[in-house]
């Protein structure tokens, strides 16, 4: 986000700067100015950074969100393990605490950076950026981001994703959506995952998930699957493979994808005037 | 809860208008919340004064204006308002809408008071 080309003017609060202009004086006879800035707007700038990184490498930047115990984790490693020869993936990981998941993963044979949040409830795009100079980002196609288990933080940080996935398993509850519309507002897949206990819960019905995404009028497409058994994990991976190819194509062109669920005004300034952006490292770097 | 990070940034964000406004004094912060945006007003009312111990801001009053879910049909074109989790159409009951206001996160405006006192700050 910035403060200079408009894109935090949305038709809910555009009179604001039309009538008045910037500078007013109040009853009190102070100073009053309109700044119009989205409060995360440092975040979002560290987050177009890493876009960009993520963009000069060809790497395709997915987003994992969920509560914790989903099935991130083993969604991760039957996706490596199946489509690890195919593409090149590496993962960041984000917990409160732990090395685990990282390890986990590296056993599967791909790069793997932890982050430990200590007490922080979600990652950010500083924390994310500090893990990309672990990474040797031109020796990647995709890279997965874990966010922290959490349903309701990690929806207002932008990490400079290209793209969130939002898992819900089977035994937390059809309406999910319903009761976190933040989260799953975000999401450009969900994945409804743990299918294999769906014979023992009796309670758990795919449509009515997908119906309370509808309801946040999302189109997001929604893939129940099974990381254990297997079940379903194709249509997931084909989702993965026509990504990996959006993005390429999107590259050639010099376009910008940004995750579902961005103000307005950033979706259409897309980021390609001169931000004056002042970096404190060197563009050019490789992160090796 | 993250109300306390949005704080830190909204302080960055308020240190550096009152610089650019050469002010001496933030007497309030207005912002716009809206119930999409993922941030509780009234936690962001609890954090406020922690996070501007020892920045210009410090006393400052903090506005918090919370705005309204107001959707517009794709297919109708009707707009009204919304809930949270039922961002349907009012009119037609179609699922696809536009968001047009619900989902801000925004440092409105500033009171300031300029650094006439102080010259020298």
């Amino acid at each position: 986000m910035c403060d200079t080309c408009g894109c935090n003017i949305t038709d809910g609060n555009r009179h604001l700067v039309e009538e008045g202009g910037k500078h007013a004086t109040t009853d009190s006879g102070k100073e009053a100015v309109t700044v119009l800035q989205n409060l995360l707007s440092e975040n979002d700038h560290t987050a177009a950074h890493n876009r960009e990184h993520f963009d000069a490498q060809h790497v395709l930047a997915i987003n994992l969100m969920s509560s914790p115990g989903s099935g991130k984790t083993a969604l991760l490693e039957a996706t490596i393990e199946r489509l690890g020869r195919e593409f090149r993936i590496a993962v960041i990981e984000g917990d409160l605490e732990t090395e685990n998941d990282a390890a986990r993963v590296r056993d599967k044979g791909v790069e793997a950076v932890q982050i430990t949040t200590g007490t922080a409830c979600h990652l950010d795009a500083h924390m994310v950026h500090q893990a990309l100079h672990q990474l040797s980002l031109d020796e990647v196609d995709i890279l997965f981001i874990e966010n922290v288990g959490n349903l309701v933080c990690p929806a207002s940080f932008d990490l400079g994703q290209h793209r969130n996935v939002t898992l819900l398993s089977v035994t937390e509850g059809d309406d999910k959506p319903a009761k976190y519309p933040v989260m799953f507002r975000a999401a450009d897949l969900m994945l409804v995952t743990k299918s294999d206990l769906l014979a023992v819960l009796d309670d758990f019905d795919p449509n009515k998930a997908e119906y309370h995404l509808r309801d946040l009028a999302s189109d997001a497409q929604s893939i129940t699957l099974s990381g254990k058994t297997g079940d379903n994990l194709e249509a997931w991976f084909d989702w993965l493979r026509d990504e990996v190819i959006a993005q390429e194509e999107r590259v050639a062109k010099g376009l910008i994808q940004r995750p579902r669920v961005q103000p307005e005004g950033a979706q259409l300034h897309g980021h390609q005037h001169d931000h004056a952006h002042q970096h404190h490292h060197d563009h050019s770097h490789s992160h090796s | 809860m993250h109300e306390l990070a949005v704080c830190q940034g909204l302080m960055q964000q308020v240190g550096l208008v009152a610089e650019r406004e050469q002010a001496s004094k933030v007497i309030s912060i207005t912002l716009q919340i809206g119930p999409l945006s993922g941030v509780e007003a009234q936690l962001l009312r609890e954090a406020f004064p922690v996070a501007a111990v020892g920045t210009i801001a410090e006393g400052a009053e903090l506005e918090i204006e919370q705005m309204p879910i107001v959707v517009e049909c794709l297919q109708c074109g009707a707009r009204g308002e919304a809930k949270v989790n039922k961002l349907v159409c009012g009119q037609c009951g179609d699922w696809r809408t536009r968001l047009i206001s619900g989902e801000e996160m925004l440092l409105k405006s500033l009171e300031l008071e300029r650094g006439a006192s102080d010259d020298a700050a």
